[in-house]
């Protein structure tokens, strides 16, 4: 029970993940496709947000002013979360939102070609 | 400038890619010839790198000043200089021939931003080529297949649904890719690769590890179109303009090949990929069985393209064998496969667009006596084909060649067994295509009339061959496939041998 509870953002993130996963390779829908994609991006974000967060930290900003001279070694590295997973999952959303964008727009594209967004009534007009 | 090299072959595409549209606004036909001029000096620039390479050593670029662990490095030593004057060089060529076929297959209204996305794709196989960084990688796969899932959805019909499939696929390789590197990232605290090099030997038994190795095997394999993970690969070539499927098949699935060599040899050491969990055993029975099974697909296929596609497959199985067996031999074929794959592919699908701009034939069956309509398009479709299929003294030949070796010292008799029998198998599709277009007559499509009774009253057919802009840059990959057959002992000495680790056999 402890192992769940401690590491409970993790499971959050695997389970969010199969959730996701289990509707891209599942739903016959494109739509329905797309939203499990969204999700499966979006596990993946919450597990880089919650790699770079600490119990009691705070934002990492230093609270001396801007141009004091601050010795690197008083500063508590324990005392500031780090930011580095958080920036770099900046870049992931701009990624996650380009593919959902592209994935879309071909939605309209099939949708005004075969008048259904149902892979298999799509399949059954292509064949 | 010299300096500066590998920069620029990024930044000059990059720069290109974003005014093509703004000048195609004023003149649609400038678009290409932008695109070109761009293409050209990025190949510059490209080659003065491998050149700085060879002859110094390999380079480590700091994007902006800042020293590695913290800032993104190029990192360009011997298998990636010549991977990325390989990709530019095809991508070039490619530029040049696909020019009438774009014409023609592409509205007009969409040619700046065909070309613009154009430009984006190889700017990202370049960067994926040179980049030292994680992360970095990851974001260029990710420009990679987003330009790739619009210009194939640009195809004919079918197009729509396999650039689709492509986006559900492509995303969930390149998320377990980024899972991949979190792992690594919460394990280490790192993301450059030389420096992971250094830090994971320490921690090699630790679970994280290998769940991070397992998702990159993953991610990297969808990419690549690695059997079981290739569903997406053959629609898209299928179903693509005939330009892109040109561009993405010689190109595309090399980079990502390429990627899987440098995450189990670099970063990644081989002790771990190969002693510590047995990854080299199951890779040898994947990369067995898709060999086999793009082979037997590729005999069953009436249209041309989906026929190089399934051998696609099986070629993408080749490579993978050899970074599997383990041994200097297999992984120099290997890397070796790389290049005279992509010769050998490009200058098929070349030939493939030529037709299809010139007679519209895609069956396979409409092959019939077409050596006599364009006899040396024809030529070097042969040429290709015998690299295919490994005839001496093409480049298909040397890597197979090598790869024999490998299974031969790692003594996997079944292995050197499939490689022949695979091989046995390309002659019987290749020969079938060869046999129609030089042993029976030509069929005239467009009058009906039939020559193919007789053999002693051939009618007369006219030359039609492929325009020059076509012709010569199908000529120059012909070339080059024979270039990397003769030079092969010059490529493997200056760039391919630093490949193998210390101490291998």
């Amino acid at each position: 029970m402890d192992f769940i509870v401690s590491k409970f953002n993790y499971w959050i993130y695997i389970i969010m993940m199969m959730i996701g996963f289990y509707a891209m390779i599942a739903k016959r829908n494109l739509v329905k496709k797309i939203i499990g994609m969204n999700i499966f991006q979006t596990a993946i974000i919450l597990f880089y947000v919650s790699i770079g967060a600490k119990k009691g930290a705070t934002i990492p900003i230093l609270e001396a002013a801007h141009h004091a001279k601050i010795p690197p070694e008083s500063i508590e590295v324990a005392k500031y979360i780090n930011p580095l997973p958080h920036v770099l999952m900046l870049t992931a959303i701009v990624v996650g939102v380009s593919v959902t964008g592209v994935a879309l727009a071909l939605i309209i594209l099939i949708y005004r070609r075969y008048h259904t967004v149902e892979e298999d009534e799509i399949l059954r007009q292509l064949s | 400038m010299m300096q500066q090299a590998p920069a620029l072959t990024i930044a000059i595409l990059l720069l290109t890619a974003f005014w093509v549209p703004i000048f195609g606004m004023v003149k649609r036909e400038s678009a290409y010839y932008i695109s070109l001029t761009a293409m050209f000096f990025s190949f510059l620039a490209a080659c003065a790198t491998l050149y700085a390479v060879v002859t110094t050593g390999p380079i480590h670029y700091r994007m902006g000043g800042w020293p590695p662990p913290w800032g993104i490095e190029f990192v360009i030593d011997y298998l990636n200089a010549g991977v990325l004057v390989l990709i530019s060089l095809i991508s070039l060529l490619t530029t040049v021939s696909a020019k009438k076929s774009v014409e023609r297959e592409i509205h007009r209204s969409k040619w700046p931003l065909f070309w613009s996305l154009y430009l984006l794709l190889v700017m990202s196989l370049m960067g994926m080529t040179e980049t030292g960084d994680m992360f970095n990688m990851y974001v260029y796969l990710e420009v990679s297949s987003l330009t790739a899932y619009g210009l194939i959805a640009m195809g004919e019909k079918g197009a729509l649904m396999a650039s689709f499939n492509y986006v559900i696929l492509g995303s969930v390789g390149a998320s377990f890719y980024l899972l991949g590197v979190g792992y690594l990232y919460i394990a280490t605290g790192s993301l450059n690769m030389a420096d992971l090099s250094k830090i994971l030997p320490s921690i090699y038994r630790s679970k994280v590890i290998f769940t991070a190795f397992a998702f990159f095997i993953v991610g990297i394999g969808l990419k690549m179109g690695l059997f079981p993970l290739h569903m997406w690969l053959p629609d898209a070539y299928t179903h693509a303009p005939s330009a892109i499927s040109t561009l993405i098949a010689p190109t595309m699935t090399k980079v990502s090949a390429y990627v899987f060599f440098r995450i189990i040899l670099t970063v990644f050491n081989p002790h771990f990929s190969w002693e510590v969990i047995p990854a080299a055993t199951l890779l040898r029975w994947i990369a067995a069985v898709g060999i086999i099974y793009g082979s037997i697909m590729a005999i069953a296929q009436k249209d041309i393209k989906r026929m190089l596609a399934y051998s696609s497959i099986s070629q993408i199985g080749y490579i993978v064998l050899g970074i599997a067996l383990a041994n200097r031999m297999g992984l120099i074929g290997g890397a070796l496969h790389i290049f005279s794959h992509a010769f050998a592919k490009g200058s098929l699908f070349m030939v493939v667009m030529a037709v299809i701009y010139k007679t519209g034939i895609r069956n396979i069956d409409d092959f019939k006596g077409l050596n006599r309509k364009m006899p040396f398009t024809m030529a070097a479709f042969c040429l290709a084909a015998f690299s295919m299929v490994g005839v001496p003294p093409t480049a298909g030949f040397f890597s197979k060649w090598y790869l024999v070796l490998g299974t031969v010292a790692g003594k996997y008799w079944w292995l050197t067994a499939v490689i022949l029998a695979s091989s046995l198998l390309n002659a019987v599709y290749f020969f079938r295509i060869i046999e129609k277009i030089y042993f029976s007559s030509f069929v005239d499509l467009v009058t009906g009339g039939s020559g193919g009774h007789e053999h002693h009253e051939l009618p007369a057919v006219a030359v039609a061959e492929a325009p020059l802009m076509m012709l010569v840059p199908i000529l120059l990959m012909a070339a080059g496939i024979l270039a990397v057959g003769l030079f092969n002992t010059q490529i493997i000495h200056h760039l391919l041998q630093f490949i193998v680790p210390k101490g291998l056999a």
